[in-house]
């Protein structure tokens, strides 16, 4: 008997929900090489190079970048790029902080027993059972309270006033990200005997040698996926951010929704095709340096 | 050497909470002296408070009451990495991280040893575990027995005074473990470091040890070396624990320095023995011990101090001696004997239902405390 | 000073636990506070709020109303509870929807050999990485009246000569459930593979040679033992379908109104944050019990961090 044999019903539905996966999205690509300007119907490749722009009706009969017309259109959007810049900003800050302080508290409640330690463990679901947008609308009016009560307090004219903007976006960020690493990196902690850290410490090594040189070595791996999940949950979000950002901290998600509830053009399609290749390409080189570790190991 | 025992605990008490709530001495007014240069081994079965006694020298733990000394010197809360102890891990704990040589090396970096001194050191230590050109090696590369090696070479580069082993030869396989116990007696007395090893092995801790600390329910319950602890148990419970013996309850009738008289109702006779238990008062409830291999089966009708009779029961054939199971007047008794001669029919000297004679040199006959 | 630092666990762990614990009490704890707070209060002529103690946001969110047709003084507008029930409503059938699509995918990938699982699970996660608001815009493309559904759609009806006109898939509730599934489907496919790929083949061994066919073994083996999968994806699609709102907005156009447009109007557009807050406490107690119930019975699955 093959273990692997599968009957050919869940076969078909596979590979009904796969195509449904990826429909929209090989969709979305196609449309990116739309020669038409209105970006209703697909109109063909504009595949001609001269250098200049031929707009023929709504049509783009040719462009210096062929068929890449709408790509070479992105690279001179200003907004995209700073919100591209934006989001990148956000995610590394807040990535950082809360992998840190995520790590630490992953520490704490599994190595340590101390008065705060139920309220910690269980604060940590509340991102969880809780839908963004309460989350979302909690930061705004936390914020906006906070904020208003310190420009009226300190009496705060003009930029020194504090208003939502890049910080806030990234301190919300860290909020719902910091659970996330935590339980990644506890799970990992798990498994972790800790004679490891006795024989360091018996070889002479103090606790922050320990550390150093012992246990963050053999957690790496698991701070590292929880980086990463916190970095891509930072990258896609749309609600915390859509309630938390300001004039100047736009990123791609908002600019994106902003588009959508305007004009359409291919140019968004470009964006959303770069997206999609950038974050593939380093999910790749990821997993490819995630199983070369992974051998060494074996 | 500023004092004359390695290690020392007095009156140590190691209290945990257990999940229940409940207070758990783990570890109940132990004392012991180690002495420089000795292989010494506390040995039980889990849960006795030979781990966690290990565990106070290293300094993984500290001591509720009590004082571990370690030369000399009170120990107090003094952290691992300042005792000149090693340790030697039941799982080996290897950083799987690092090479070999990264694991060995790692104690003399922390010391702040000299790249060149290091290297030589390392080199010298595999030598002694037979591991040289193994270096480049991760732990995970290596067998179990090469693994153990190197945890015994990463805890004895470093020079400590004290070796400390909490059962490290527990993951090998018979044969391997055999070897190693040679191995390991032989680099002890090499190198002349005192070796504080933890056990559940009977066997293992005779085999290797200077002196044994047999420990149950936290206390130890007698501590010697490995002939007194055999021939002359201190109770009932390291009569048991170690080896095979039969008991047989009884009461003190007189007692003398060297001479116990005990009526054994079961047998309805008196028996004759040597006191050993301390505080043994006349009239007391004891125990009489007596291992299978040395009571003699005589003739049925032979008349004799400490004689009686018995039926046998069943005989087993072990290769290298019958064990023979036999009941006097219901009480049961096992007996070994050698198979001197060859022979084929395993009933050859006893068959089942036979009567025969059973005696017990009284300076065999050990009268013990009933419990400890 | 340092060596009682050193000696003290306790201490160790609250100061290592700290920073998260703190950072989630001001930017979780706080804000639950301050919108039950603001929920009990009044919105002021400038779209501010001023505290005070009034039950009226709850009381108009379901149905009373003193804006009436009839020039009564009161009467009941079924408005916002028809908003509470179709998010309700919506996030059920996108859970069941999304539970019977990853199934069969889900077990596919944790019965496929060994080595090819990984890919399989990599190819869910692709769709998983593009962006949110970029994946809701890709179904946009394909709904709208020139997209590649009717398109499709004319030239098979073209092949059979039948008459077709472009259907209105766009701004529709369909649009909106298609929308939500889609979103969310990986969530539940991750977890479900999780629990079923710690079965134990074994244990299908086991079951056919004690007589069950391949129907008997899903429903006594299979299913059974993969119960926390579901459970885990359950909550972590239904909380987020109850409470998205672009999906809606742009699928659904003005049509479709949830909860989370409500919502999200009351704070930007109408300027009304203390019915906004009422509304989402409502959501956030609404998605609360249904989860409450849900694990109790099923219990809470550890496939939740898994995924």
């Amino acid at each position: 008997m093959n273990p692997y044999k599968r009957a050919p019903f869940v076969i078909i539905a596979t590979t009904l929900v796969y195509i449904f996966l990826y429909a929209p999205i090989v969709g979305l690509i196609l449309y990116s090489f739309n020669a038409s300007r209105a970006n209703v119907t697909f109109e063909g490749f504009i595949t001609e190079r001269s250098d200049k722009v031929v707009m023929d009706g709504s049509m783009v009969v040719s462009s210096p970048c062929g068929a890449f017309h709408w790509y070479c259109d992105l690279a001179k959007n200003n907004d995209v790029l700073e919100a591209a810049g934006n989001t990148m900003t956000i995610a590394i800050t807040a990535t950082i902080i809360a992998t840190i302080i995520g790590t630490m508290s992953a520490i704490a409640l599994q190595r340590y027993d101390f008065k705060i330690k139920p309220f910690s463990q269980l604060s940590l679901y509340i991102p969880i059972v809780i839908p963004e947008i309460v989350m979302g609308i909690g930061a705004l009016t936390l914020f906006s309270q906070l904020f208003s009560w310190v420009n009226s307090t300190f009496a705060l004219t003009g930029d020194a006033r504090l208003s939502l903007g890049m910080a806030t976006v990234a301190i919300s960020h860290i909020a719902f990200m910091v659970p996330f690493v935590t339980l990644v990196v506890q799970a990992r902690l798990q498994g972790f005997d800790k004679s490891y850290e006795e024989a360091a410490m018996d070889l002479g090594a103090n606790e922050w040698i320990t550390f150093r040189r012992v246990t963050f070595p053999m957690i790496l791996p698991g701070v590292l996926s929880g980086a990463l999940l916190a970095f891509t949950l930072s990258l896609d979000d749309f609600v915390i951010t859509f309630f938390t950002n300001g004039p100047g901290s736009t990123t791609l998600p908002i600019y994106v929704y902003g588009l959508l509830r305007r004009i359409i053009t291919p140019q968004v399609n470009a964006l959303s095709t770069v997206w999609i290749l950038v974050v593939f390409s380093a999910v790749v080189l990821l997993q490819i340096l995630q199983s070369r570790e992974s051998k060494q190991h074996s | 050497m500023t004092s004359e025992f390695a290690v020392e605990l007095r009156d140590v008490v190691k209290q945990f909470i257990t999940p229940e709530g409940n207070q758990l001495n783990a570890v109940d007014h132990v004392t012991m002296q180690i002495k420089n240069g000795e292989f010494f081994s506390m040995l039980g079965s889990s849960g006795c408070g030979k781990t966690t006694s290990l565990r106070m020298i290293a300094g993984f733990e500290w001591t509720t009451e009590g004082e571990v000394y370690i030369e000399g010197k009170p120990m107090g809360h003094t952290p691992p990495f300042q005792r000149k102890v090693n340790t030697v891990f039941q799982s080996y704990a290897l950083f799987q991280h690092m090479s070999v040589y990264q694991n060995i090396a790692f104690g003399l970096e922390m010391e702040g040893v000299k790249e060149e001194e290091i290297k030589k050191r390392v080199g010298r230590a595999l030598e002694m575990v037979q591991l040289t050109g193994m270096e480049r090696r991760k732990p995970k590369q290596l067998s179990g027995g090469q693994q153990q090696r190197v945890a015994v070479a990463r805890a004895l580069v470093k020079t400590p005074d004290v070796l400390l082993l909490d059962e490290p030869l527990g993951a090998l396989d018979l044969k391997l473990r055999k070897e190693m116990q040679l191995e390991l007696k032989a680099l002890q007395q090499q190198l002349g470091i005192t070796f504080v090893y933890v056990t559940h092995d009977q066997e293992e801790a005779l085999t290797m040890s200077d002196r044994i600390a047999v420990m149950s329910q936290g206390k130890v319950q007698q501590m010697g070396t490995p002939v007194e602890i055999y021939e002359r148990p201190a109770n009932k419970f390291v009569a048991d624990f170690i080896g095979e013996s039969n008991f047989l309850e009884g009461k003190i009738k007189s007692l003398e320095k060297d001479d116990a008289r005990v009526f054994i109702p079961a047998l309805n006779m008196e028996i004759r023995g040597l006191p050993i238990s301390e505080g043994l008062v006349k009239g007391e409830e004891v125990v009489v011990s007596i291992r299978p291999e040395k009571i003699r089966i005589t003739d049925k009708n032979a008349k004799a101090e400490n004689l009686f009779h018995a039926v046998v029961k069943n005989t087993v054939y072990i290769g290298a001696d019958t064990h023979i199971y036999v009941s006097a007047q219901g009480v049961n008794l096992k007996v070994l004997e050698q198979n001197h001669i060859s022979r084929l029919d395993p009933n050859s000297f006893y068959h089942v239902g036979q009567d025969v004679g059973l005696m017990l040199m009284p300076e065999n006959t050990l009268v013990l405390k009933k419990d400890a | 000073m340092l060596k009682r630092l050193r000696e003290n666990k306790s201490i160790q762990g609250t100061l290592l636990a700290l920073p998260t614990t703190a950072w989630l009490f001001v930017l979780l704890i706080i804000p639950l506070v301050l919108t039950l707070i603001i929920s009990f209060g009044r919105r002021s002529p400038d779209g501010n709020v001023i505290y005070t103690f009034t039950l009226d946001n709850y009381i108009r969110l379901f149905g009373y109303s003193t804006n009436c047709d009839n020039g009564q003084a009161s009467c009941f507008d079924p408005l916002y509870v028809q908003i509470l029930w179709r998010s309700l409503t919506l996030a059920f059938n996108t859970t069941l929807i999304v539970i019977t699509m990853a199934y069969p995918l889900a077990y596919f990938i944790a019965r496929a050999h060994p080595k090819k699982r990984n890919t399989y699970l990599f190819m869910v996660l692709i769709p998983l990485w593009t962006n949110f608001v970029i994946r809701v815009y890709a179904w946009m493309m394909l709904l709208r009246k020139e997209g590649a559904i009717n398109i499709i759609l004319g030239t098979v009806a073209g092949w059979l000569h039948i008459n077709f006109a472009p259907l209105e898939l766009l701004y529709t509730p369909g649009a909106v459930l298609v929308g939500m599934v889609y979103e969310f489907l990986p969530f539940m496919i991750l977890p479900i593979y999780t629990s079923l790929e710690k079965i134990d083949t074994s244990l299908y061994e086991a079951a056919a040679d004690l007589g069950a066919n391949s129907i008997k073994t899903l429903l006594r083996v299979t299913l059974p033992l993969s119960m926390p999968g579901v459970v885990a994806g359950t909550i972590l699609v239904f909380i987020p379908v109850m409470g998205t709102f672009i999906v809606s907005d742009i699928l659904g156009g003005r049509q479709v109104i949830l909860i989370g447009n409500l919502i999200q109007r009351q704070f930007l557009d109408a300027r009304d944050p203390a019915f906004g807050s009422s509304a989402s406490l409502i959501l956030m107690i609404m998605t609360l019990i249904v989860t409450y119930f849900y694990t109790r019975k099923f219990g809470f699955g550890e496939e939740i961090i898994a995924a």
